[in-house]
């Protein structure tokens, strides 16, 4: 799998893609993988505080649930609705199927995430073991 | 991300809750093992066993799930329990340690039935088949196989008859789905169409002599179960014949992850989940699995006394009308936040396309329409309770 090099990832397999004030996040393709069907989506509502390592929503498979860390803290300001009732977007398509759009807090913390590079690096890393 | 597989609290004792987890070192394989590895399923440790939950696409759990409903889905269930008892006292021997009545089953013939613990409880839920005429195979679960076996021996002491663990001599294939009649039809002499369900018979498959094919399964549709020899070499063999058989149905090798969401849309149920050493039969819901017209059998005289004191709690469907999906040890809460039971399963039904869970909960919430909440990340989500099983099978025209 070649990771997008526009976003950037985090070790509990999050993305972001950042743009300019504004930054969208979603699942890896790996964790989608690691997850199986996914059927069920919890999100943050619009004007939710979301906080860089916190927990902010929950992605559910047939198996397994699986709690969503905020890779940067900001405001929530979009909420992909669509997932709710199309979970499997994200087994389609994880890089494209956004969670939440938000405003970005510090955009600093965009610096300790990992690069595609990096991630797919640690990916195999992590499926090595 | 964080996985986390849900726990099983409430004195419910960790069960066979197919979990992403990693295998510990005394893991056991079956003779198909190293098949599913090079099929690139989805390895899981179930009770220490090293097993596929799903298969790569066109599998995995929703499609493998839909393909058993609508087809015909084969799983590899070696890892179930095989005692033999064989002699001329072994009818009353199974009489002695199962709850159903075994003097009712013809040579043939097999019965859903349980080990019962002498207070009315669960040692483990089976499959009593009468091979003969003094000659009985009760199948059993994977996680209970050493306790089970020891359980029959212990308790069978007394009668002239021989207990075998033959756990490790097949490879166990369950053919399942409305098309697995014809599919094995094509591997075999024997006329299936004379096989009845929950009966057996001995047949050549594959080109093997003599092998036991039942028409049970654990999915809530028709199918059938094959017996062969344990060795890798048949194992694959056959695996590999069946699965070549079924390409005309469109058939899938199917994991335990489907195993687990067809048994729970049919309200089959699994030890350590519904059925454990602290439910009892009444509660549990399989009166009519348990003949107290038997004058005797382990557990009845704690059952009678249970009947007598009525239930305390009671098993029930439920279905979430809120956005959420009940997992196993959730908490179940009454309107005003107290708790008043917990999740036994839980899952997205991919067969349904809703979100149902199985609970314990006092009789008084049995009715189909009560309303009850079950507590997911500390948010009451509500639920229905709804009339079980959550699917049946279409009979046939």
């Amino acid at each position: 799998m070649a990771y997008p090099s526009d976003l950037k990832y985090t070790k509990e397999h999050e993305w972001v893609k950042a743009d300019g004030k504004n930054a969208a996040i979603g699942i890896t393709h790996h964790a989608q993988e690691l997850l199986g069907d996914i059927v069920f989506v919890d999100l943050p509502k619009v004007g939710a505080e979301i906080a860089a390592g916190k927990v902010f929503g929950s992605v559910e498979s047939v198996k397994a649930v699986s709690d969503v860390y905020a890779p940067i803290s900001g405001t929530v300001t979009e909420v992909n609705s669509e997932l709710t009732s199309a979970p499997e977007k994200i087994n389609q398509d994880a890089h494209s199927a956004w969670m939440v759009k938000i405003a970005i807090k510090n955009p600093t913390e965009l610096n300790s995430l990992l690069s595609a590079a990096d991630y797919e690096k640690f990916v195999a890393e992590e499926d090595g073991h | 991300m964080n996985f986390s597989i849900p726990g099983v609290p409430h004195g419910v004792a960790q069960g066979e809750t197919v979990a992403v987890e990693i295998s510990t070192p005394a893991t056991r394989k079956t003779a198909l093992n190293a098949v599913h590895r090079q099929m690139g399923a989805k390895m899981v440790d179930f009770n220490g066993w090293d097993m596929p939950l799903e298969y790569p696409a066109p599998g995995g759990i929703i499609a493998e799930h839909n393909t058993v409903r609508t087809r015909v889905g084969i799983f590899d269930v070696s890892h179930m329990g095989d005692i033999r008892l064989e002699g001329r006292e072994a009818l009353a021997a199974v009489e002695h340690i199962s709850m159903n009545a075994a003097s009712r089953l013809a040579i043939g013939q097999a019965q859903y039935s349980a080990l019962l613990y002498p207070q009315g409880t669960f040692v483990d839920d089976m499959i009593v088949h009468r091979l003969g005429e003094d000659d009985y195979l009760l199948v059993i679960n994977a996680g209970t196989r050493e306790k089970d076996f020891e359980w029959v021996r212990e308790h069978t002491r007394q009668f002239d008859c021989r207990v075998k663990n033959l756990s490790d001599d097949f490879t166990q294939i369950a053919i399942q789905g409305p098309k697995g009649v014809d599919l094995l039809q094509k591997l075999t002499d024997v006329k299936l169409s004379g096989v009845k369900f929950y009966w057996l018979t001995r047949g050549t498959v594959c080109g093997l002599k003599d092998v036991l094919i039942t028409r049970t399964g654990y999915t809530a549709e028709d199918g059938f179960e094959i017996y062969v020899p344990g060795d890798e070499k048949t194992s694959a063999m056959v695996w590999d014949k069946v699965l070549q058989a079924g390409k005309e149905f469109a058939c899938m090798p199917c994991g335990l992850g489907a195993r687990n969401t067809l048994r729970l849309e049919g309200k089959l149920p699994l030890y350590g989940h519904e059925i454990t050493d602290t439910i009892n039969v009444w509660e549990a819901g399989l009166d009519r699995f348990c003949k107290m017209e038997k004058p005797e059998f382990l557990g009845r005289a704690a059952l009678e006394e249970a009947k007598a004191a009525g239930l305390k709690r009671t098993l029930v469907g439920l279905e979430m009308v809120d956005r959420g999906i009940a997992r196993d040890g959730y908490k179940v809460l009454d309107e005003r936040g107290g708790e008043i039971g917990w999740v036994t399963s839980g899952s997205y039904a991919p067969f349904l396309k809703k979100n149902i869970a199985l609970a314990y909960v006092p009789p008084q919430f049995r009715d189909p329409g009560s309303t009850v909440n079950v507590e997911i990340r500390g948010q009451a989500v509500k639920a229905r309770v709804v009339p079980t099983p959550f699917y049946q099978r279409p009979k046939k025209a």
